[in-house]
């Protein structure tokens, strides 16, 4: 079946309480016909507000960096390596890692979407979604880790920007920040932050955390 | 299509956004639309192709304007629309009755059999990969050019990795073509890989030092370097 779209409705933003109407609206109608239910919408609601984000990806970094066998399972299979840790699901099915070095710094965009890691990362923020990040990331990637995180890449080392267009989805596995040594996994896992997985940032140092 | 979600290398837009200590939802009505379009997607009442193409054929204006939740609004309610799930008048009818009253109350109903498919949905998702008898046609290393095309339908070739050359760095076996699935024309697997292109190749003189763009893309979407030469 081959279907006729009709075109949005203009060029001017809606008001937010004319979006909240229609989006009452279609639930209202959806549990009417016993298509949805309030507890489905709380609960997957609620998981990812609470359950699923970036300190899940943090864990699997802090695992990385602390055992040298469980780093190559990750860049092998980064989905089956992150089951072994109970994460994994929706966004995910198909995650690959990709591993910064002095060589190379990876960051992930998705230019068409905002295709992201959910099981690792949780939801994405705004600013990957929104057009600017993903119009500039492609084209200008250091200028944007410059100017918009703070992060300068050095110009000998390689920038590889990955764009998300299919249904593999990536994360970053950063270096580990120096002084660390003789920390714990659950200390590593506190220096990871998202941005750090997505390439936007390196991860804390012990110093910014205490 | 050619539309203005594939927003890779244009100028203009502005700065990046980043809010500190960002919530996951802003809103209520975003977990209302998160929570629903989760649920119709997971009943199967359309597929993630015909939603992401529905985002697409928004307004362009209206996309640029537009919040990320809206965008999946408009996609949800076009696809249920078009697959005669709900109808237009009835929808736009009780919108005009919460606009009017903004305090109705939105019914209640409890389904804890489908809050635990969803759940599971959550957990353990749902592959796109399908297993496929054809042989692949390209291997790591191979030389590649992409093709010079412009579908009017959904596709994921972004326009600017179009008619350029680059080199296949990983395999990742077959997936679902989007460009059919979106529009009800079956799944058609196709193999992806990730292919990997020089700035210069993209960008030209505006490419920036040590730059490469990897793009994951369907082998529909590739043609072998040589016979290009030919």
């Amino acid at each position: 079946m081959s279907v006729e779209w009709t075109t949005g409705t203009g060029s001017h933003p809606e008001p937010e309480d004319e979006v909240a109407a229609r989006a009452k609206a279609l639930e209202s109608l959806l549990i009417e016909k016993g298509l949805v239910s309030t507890d489905a919408i709380d609960r997957i609601v609620s998981a990812y507000e609470s359950d699923i984000g970036p300190m899940l990806g943090a864990k699997v970094v802090a695992r990385a960096w602390s055992d040298p066998k469980f780093k190559e399972q990750l860049l092998e299979d980064a989905s089956a390596a992150c089951e072994q840790l109970g994460i994994g699901g929706m966004q995910g099915e198909h995650m690959v890692v990709v591993e910064n070095s002095s060589r190379v710094h990876n960051t992930v965009v998705c230019t068409l979407c905002s295709c992201y890691p959910w099981p690792v990362l949780g939801l994405p923020p705004n600013w990957y979604k929104y057009p600017e990040y993903r119009s500039r990331t492609v084209l200008e990637p250091r200028k944007v880790l410059r100017e918009e995180f703070g992060l300068d890449i050095d110009e000998a080392t390689e920038i590889h920007v990955w764009d998300s267009s299919a249904e593999i989805r990536y994360f970053v596995l950063p270096e580990r920040p120096e002084g660390t040594e003789g920390m714990s996994e659950e200390e590593l896992a506190a220096l990871v932050t998202r941005d750090s997985m997505i390439g936007v940032r390196k991860p804390r140092t012990p110093e910014e955390t205490r | 299509m050619n539309g203005v979600h594939d927003l890779g290398g244009m100028h203009g837009l502005g700065r990046v956004d980043v809010e500190e200590n960002e919530p996951v939802f802003h809103k209520h009505w975003e977990k209302t639309i998160f929570g629903t379009m989760l649920a119709t997607l997971g009943q199967g009442l359309y597929n993630l192709d015909a939603f992401r193409h529905g985002i697409e054929i928004m307004n362009p204006a209206h996309y640029l304007t537009s919040t990320y939740y809206e965008h999946w609004l408009e996609s949800v309610e076009k696809n249920l629309i078009a697959n005669g799930v709900i109808d237009r008048d009835e929808l736009d009818a009780r919108t005009q009755q919460f606009l009017r009253d903004p305090e109705t109350a939105v019914p209640e109903r409890e389904d804890p059999e489908l809050a635990d498919n969803l759940s599971q949905l959550g957990r353990h998702g749902a592959s796109t990969k399908r297993e496929v008898v054809a042989k692949s046609r390209f291997e790591v290393g191979d030389r590649v050019r992409t093709r010079n095309i412009h579908p009017r339908g959904h596709t994921r070739l972004p326009q600017y990795v179009r008619d350029k050359q680059g080199i296949i760095e990983r395999a990742y076996g077959a997936f679902v073509l989007p460009d059919t699935n979106a529009h009800g024309e079956g799944e058609n697997p196709e193999y992806v890989y990730s292919v990997r292109f020089d700035g210069e190749e993209v960008w030209g003189d505006s490419a920036e030092p040590r730059e490469v763009v990897y793009v994951d893309l369907w082998e529909s979407y590739l043609e072998p370097l040589k016979e290009r030469a030919d």
